[in-house]
């Protein structure tokens, strides 16, 4: 184990899969002589060369679809992002093309292929730097989505996601970068999709949350417990394909279910667990699943408005009591 | 182009006829669904650039894709059975007209997305390139492409990477129903190779050996790693953008014109008079490509349905890396 910052832990997965499979090279803008803006891919042009490690021109539908002709034809290539806000200029690319090109090929093809990058909220970048972009990628089939939000599930969950023959939505977020934790040095640990992590263990009230908001519903847990309430806290990790056994599995024995996210609450992925929950778990359920998520409104650009958007601690801590009847 | 050659790429330019014609005439008798774009008059560019690719090298074509695929070796039985969204088509029924592809034969499929073929033989090149192999990837498209971003974003990586990439626009003057010189900037397009830094060629697209001299120069150059070319052949549909197409936008004369111009009536006539093949061989040949088609469409009429128990296979790939 070493102790590593999350976008330490992702650089290094990148590069021991490089080491490893020669058909494995990423894409992106500002990846080389910088390594990123925020530094996930530091020093690999040094050791790859700029052939594996390519500076694209700022033209991400372009080399989306290089990268889709290229993971065609026998190549990994990983696409970086460095606002996952910019997918939105290359969604033809991404969801005409990436998501449904096996299926319509009647299965005669495969895509490898990472996009990664980071969303969200913490760095004051205002409306088109500070979204969360998951849905529209669970939304349409084709692709899988994994959000990490420890720096060892980081590290976990990108070599499942190099070493996958499908396109994969890897969403890092900009305010876990500098979180550090013991990552396993294996260069074979590998956290598969779709099993759940249970960050705490209670048995009052399950509190599902992803990326950013699994720190906050920890704290949120913290406060609950002091009153009484032990929360049990699931990260899902991969939001396609969900581990909704584990997520029932807790609702069992908590009878209540707070899904909290910081993409909007609106037609969010939270709205397809909650239903998911519903259908398959009504029996367990002694109160309503609530959903928490950004208000529907673009992310402002002053911190206190944007901390006005997003769920909080206190939130999380309000509707964990909602659930409770407390 | 030896004899050998004119006989291939004649070949293929009659059987990418005659399944065109097939398929409309299954359209108009109910026995297609959904969209059938068919390049009838446009048979020399598919077929000539085809007949000079390798097995290994690839393509990606549009919507108006069958000739393409043909072109890259794709058999119309298969090809057909797709039409009809059989189990035996070359997508199993999931892609239909607009999105025929066969991998491993090198066809990248076909793609229903104006202009969203281009970067995917783009990555073919760089994989390639990658790979360090001298395969070349071929992108078919129309003039409607050339004004799509993606056009633009794609030529430059290309250039700038110098990519074993050949970009080929088919301009049969029309985005559906749009005249081309209604919407775009420059009279020619290969001119915009110039902004990009590669060679541009306009060439006479109904003639197979316009054609051949355009293509073999620019798998040449992109086989000896010299980079990308632009080729814009200048060619015409017959038929409508769509079966059902009303071609409001265009005058009888000016479709007869370009009939007149038809590439394969040429071709034969350059055969019959270097005594390639005679008119009586010529007739056999149609004989020989009707019985071919016939049976692609009994192939494609008598195959089954796919089980819709198997709807939910192959949205991922679950096979180890």
């Amino acid at each position: 184990m070493s102790k590593k910052k999350y976008s330490a832990a992702i650089k290094d997965v990148i590069a021991e899969e490089m080491r490893a499979d020669s058909s494995v090279f990423v894409m992106g803008e500002d990846i080389g002589a910088l390594g990123g803006v925020f530094g996930c891919t530091r020093g690999l042009q040094q050791e790859f060369g700029k052939e594996r490690v390519r500076d694209t021109p700022i033209a991400e539908a372009g080399y989306v679809g290089t990268g889709i002709g290229a993971a065609l034809t026998g190549m990994r290539p990983i696409l970086d992002f460095m606002y996952l806000d910019f997918v939105y200029v290359a969604m033809d690319q991404l969801l005409n093309q990436a998501a449904k090109l096996r299926y319509m090929y009647g299965g005669r093809a495969s895509l490898p292929l990472v996009i990664r990058g980071q969303q969200g909220i913490g760095r004051g970048n205002a409306g088109t730097h500070s979204q969360s972009v998951e849905a529209f990628f669970t939304h349409i089939p084709g692709f899988k989505v994994a959000m990490p939000s420890t720096a060892s599930d980081a590290a976990g969950l990108l070599r499942t996601a190099i070493r996958d023959n499908n396109p994969v939505m890897f969403i890092e977020h900009k305010a876990l970068y500098a979180t550090s934790e013991e990552v396993p040095d294996d260069p074979e640990f590998a956290i598969p999709f779709g099993q759940a992590a249970v960050r705490r263990q209670g048995k009052d009230v399950t509190i599902i949350a992803t990326s950013l908001m699994v720190g906050r519903a920890l704290e949120a847990a913290e406060k609950l417990a002091a009153e009484g309430i032990e929360a049990e806290v699931i990260d899902p990790r991969t939001l396609l394909p969900l581990d909704l056994d584990t997520l029932l599995h807790s609702i069992e024995k908590t009878g209540r279910a707070v899904v909290v996210h910081e993409a909007h609450k609106n037609n969010g992925v939270g709205a397809e667990i909650a239903s998911q929950i519903m259908e398959s778990g009504f029996k367990y359920l002694d109160a309503p699943v609530v959903r928490l998520g950004a208000k529907p409104c673009t992310l402002p650009f002053s911190l206190v408005l944007e901390n006005a958007v997003v769920p909080g601690v206190e939130d999380i801590h309000t509707a964990a009591k909602q659930v409770c009847y407390k | 182009m030896d004899k050998q050659m004119i006989l291939q790429v004649y070949d293929t330019m009659l059987t990418i006829r005659k399944f065109e014609e097939k398929a409309l005439h299954l359209f108009e008798e109910n026995k297609l669904r959904g969209s059938v774009h068919l390049s009838i008059g446009q048979e020399a560019v598919a077929a000539t650039v085809g007949a000079y690719l390798r097995k290994d090298d690839y393509i990606t074509s549009t919507h108006r894709g069958h000739g393409h695929a043909i072109a890259k070796g794709a058999r119309p039985d298969k090809a057909m059975a797709e039409l009809m969204g059989k189990e035996t088509g070359y997508c199993g029924g999931r892609g239909g007209s607009m999105h025929i592809a066969d991998v491993e034969s090198g066809n990248l499929g076909a793609n229903a997305i104006v202009g969203g073929g281009i970067p995917h033989a783009n990555g073919a090149a760089l994989s390639a390139q990658l790979r360090g192999t001298d395969q070349v990837a071929v992108s078919f498209f129309g003039d409607g492409a050339a004004n799509e971003g993606i056009f633009h974003e794609v030529l430059n990586i290309a250039s700038i990477w110098n990519l074993p990439a050949i970009f080929i626009c088919e301009n049969n003057q029309y985005g559906m129903t749009t005249a081309v010189d209604s919407v775009t900037s420059v009279k020619d397009i290969a001119v915009r190779a110039a902004a990009y830094d590669m060679p541009g060629e306009v060439v006479d697209g109904n003639d197979v050996f316009a054609v051949e001299k355009a293509i073999k120069k620019a798998i040449k150059r992109a086989r000896a790693g010299e980079g990308p070319t632009l080729i814009e052949a200048k060619t015409y549909r017959w038929k409508g953008h769509w079966t059902g197409d009303p071609e409001v936008y265009r005058t009888r004369e000016e479709v007869e014109e370009w009939k007149q111009k038809c590439p394969i009536k040429r071709l034969e006539e350059h055969m019959q008079e270097k005594k390639i093949l005679s008119e009586k061989q010529i007739t056999e040949k149609h004989q020989e490509i009707d019985t071919l088609i016939d049976e692609a469409e009994e192939f494609a009429l008598k195959s089954p349905e796919p089980d819709p128990a198997t709807v939910l296979d192959n949205v991922y790939d679950e096979g180890e890396n």
